[in-house]
């Protein structure tokens, strides 16, 4: 391995971007001011990590991940990425990364899906064997074979997104983004491409970083989930953490012998909602359902119950919205990434 | 994969492979539509051919057109059909910076380890641009067997080497034109009023203009050391501005100049991009 294997393999140390925005002031007038699309992150992600990054339109997601490239340069702060930083060696590091852009292909429109990768292989200068060996794997276990000689035009969307992956892979990356990998694919791809994922994650070590708005992804793929919100770290830690950190509530759904009044003078829990005989009961994450249970079952004819988790969206709207006093006035969002 | 060093001769060679297979995808592409492809090539030497059609019909009613005879204003034609037509054909994609910038797909291009520039002039490659190349070609070619000049090395070797450098400076305005567009991303038309605009220009004898119209576009944009000082001084004419003969010779060093100037705009507008964001 080349330089930077030692530490950590993206380092971000109080990473900062401000764009300056002018906006219409009167007839000609404008006026100049700055937007902190990204302010003071820091965080570092091992190798071999699978993270997701999550956040509302707007947050810095994008605009992480473009300074995590190269593509643009940080206003302020320290990023190193496999040793390198991003904006200074942006071809060198170009070799050692993978990007797949979920709105976005590389692939070549009128052309042969292979095509493509041949473009891949000779502009990475990727050793024939190298190559041979990752075409294989990634064409197995995507399904792509068949499509191989298929122009890229003809594909779906989800083949297409296959294909993406496989081209950022080829040149044996160090790291991986995804920038919303799963977006507009059918249940079915959806799946494969997790699958994939994980398989790369766990047996080739491929570190990964993605974004996604599917939280059914950070839910299969990601142990470690970062939430970013007005350009900073709301939160960093795994699922269960994250649970804790929001005061989610679990949800006790039981399903009655008939149609009753609220449950009520349960200790801990409250009725939410009721629909014929089937009630749902919110009570703090952190409290066993148990003792809930039993009372319940002790005055009502109880038939039927499960216990849900609390989704993610949900707890990460709810850390937004606690987030709420620290934010910066209305109006100052980060301008949309393109 | 193991690092290479740094340094500028990695990065040039980036550069054209880059360029090459990018160019190659382009033809490629082009070709999965043939027909389409050929009828292009068919219309665009058409279109050129006329060009220059139009111009000998001038000649069918006048003998001379500002004191030169057919045979010269063709091999001003020539030239700078030829140098225009290789810049269009080898960096002409440039403009089309601002429409990505506009639609975001820059940032795939920045993301590929060869320089965004030889990605971005290898965009649009089209075999089909060659139409004007093989026009001018064959124009310079019938003029030089009909002019009364006497062939020595040193005038012989002034047509490649003037071809070569107009290339350059028109290749250094399309740089410096999409360089522009990073600020102002539909700015297409300023550097097309200098490249298209221009060669309109170069190729009737500069005694057909205004003054101060040659003026701008020897001090100003100097287009002329495109094919009007060579060619003067490879006709025997004198230059109206009352330039001395030298500086007829200068058509390499204003390339280089001009070639300099469009790099640093180019850098520059691209750290404005990169440190910006669209």
């Amino acid at each position: 391995m080349s330089a930077g294997s030692a530490g950590p393999l993206i380092e971000l140390d109080g990473v900062e971007k401000v764009f300056t925005v002018r906006r219409r002031a009167g007839r000609l007038r404008r006026t100049r001011h700055e937007v902190r699309a990204v302010d003071g992150l820091t965080f570092q992600v091992p190798r071999g990590e699978m993270v997701g990054y999550l956040g509302p339109n707007g947050a810095g997601k994008s605009t992480t991940l473009k300074m995590l490239t190269g593509i643009l340069v940080p206003s302020g702060g320290r990023l190193r990425v496999a040793g390198l930083d991003p904006a200074r060696d942006r071809l060198r590091l170009a070799r050692r990364i993978g990007v797949v852009l979920g709105q976005r292909t590389t692939l070549w429109w009128d052309l042969p899906l292979a095509d493509s990768y041949d473009l891949v292989r000779r502009m990475y200068r990727i050793p024939p064997a190298v190559f041979r060996a990752n075409l294989a794997r990634c064409t197995e276990l995507l399904g792509l074979g068949p499509l191989l000689d298929v122009p890229v035009r003809q594909l779906s969307l989800g083949q297409r997104m296959r294909g993406d992956l496989t081209a950022a892979l080829l040149h044996d990356p160090e790291v991986l983004y995804l920038d919303e990998p799963t977006i507009g694919l059918d249940v079915v791809s959806k799946a494969t491409v997790r699958t994939f994922l994980r398989e790369l994650n766990t047996e080739r070590g491929t570190t990964v970083v993605l974004t996604t708005h599917d939280l059914t992804d950070i839910e299969q793929l990601c142990r470690r989930v970062m939430v970013i919100d007005h350009g900073r770290l709301v939160f960093d830690g795994d699922l269960a953490g994250l649970r804790a950190a929001a005061d989610g509530e679990r949800t006790l759904v039981v399903d009655l012998a008939r149609q009753l009044p609220p449950i009520d003078g349960v200790p801990g829990a409250r009725t939410v909602r009721v629909e014929g005989p089937r009630q749902w009961l919110a009570f703090p994450a952190g409290h066993s359902a148990a003792p809930l249970v039993a009372a319940i079952a002790a005055r009502y004819p109880l038939v039927d119950l499960s216990v849900r988790e609390p989704d993610i969206e949900a707890l990460v709207a709810d850390l937004y919205a606690r987030g709420g006093a620290a934010r910066p006035q209305p109006g100052d969002e980060a301008p949309a990434s393109p | 994969m193991a690092d290479r060093p740094g340094g500028r001769l990695p990065v040039l060679r980036d550069a054209l492979t880059g360029y090459a297979l990018l160019a190659w995808m382009q033809v490629r592409s082009a070709l999965a539509y043939r027909t389409s492809f050929v009828l292009m090539a068919l219309g665009n030497f058409a279109a050129s051919g006329l060009d220059f059609a139009a111009i000998a019909l001038m000649f069918a009613h006048v003998r001379a057109l500002g004191g030169y005879a057919l045979p010269e204003v063709a091999f001003l034609y020539g030239t700078g059909s030829l140098a225009l037509g290789l810049a269009d054909l080898l960096v002409g994609s440039l403009e089309r910076l601002g429409a990505r910038i506009r639609d975001g797909t820059l940032d795939t291009l920045l993301l590929r380890p060869a320089p965004v520039w030889a990605q971005l002039a290898a965009d649009r490659f089209a075999l089909r641009r060659l139409g004007r190349v093989v026009q001018g070609l064959l124009v310079l070619v019938w003029s030089t067997g009909h002019l009364d000049v006497d062939w020595t090395p040193g005038r012989v070797l002034m047509v490649p080497l003037m071809t070569v450098c107009g290339a350059v400076i028109f290749g250094a305005v399309f740089t410096a034109g999409a360089a522009f567009q990073f600020w102002a991303q539909d700015a297409a038309e300023l550097q097309n009023a200098l490249t298209y605009g221009g060669n309109a220009l170069l190729r009737y004898p500069p005694t057909v203009f205004a003054r101060d119209l040659v003026r701008s576009v020897t001090f100003i944009v100097p287009l002329a050391f495109v094919n009007w000082l060579p060619a003067l001084w490879l006709l025997g004419r004198p230059y109206p501005l009352g330039l001395p003969g030298w500086t007829a010779f200068l058509s390499p060093a204003v390339a280089a100049l001009m070639g300099a100037g469009a790099a640093l705009a180019w850098r520059h507008g691209l750290r404005a991009y990169r440190s910006t964001g669209s």
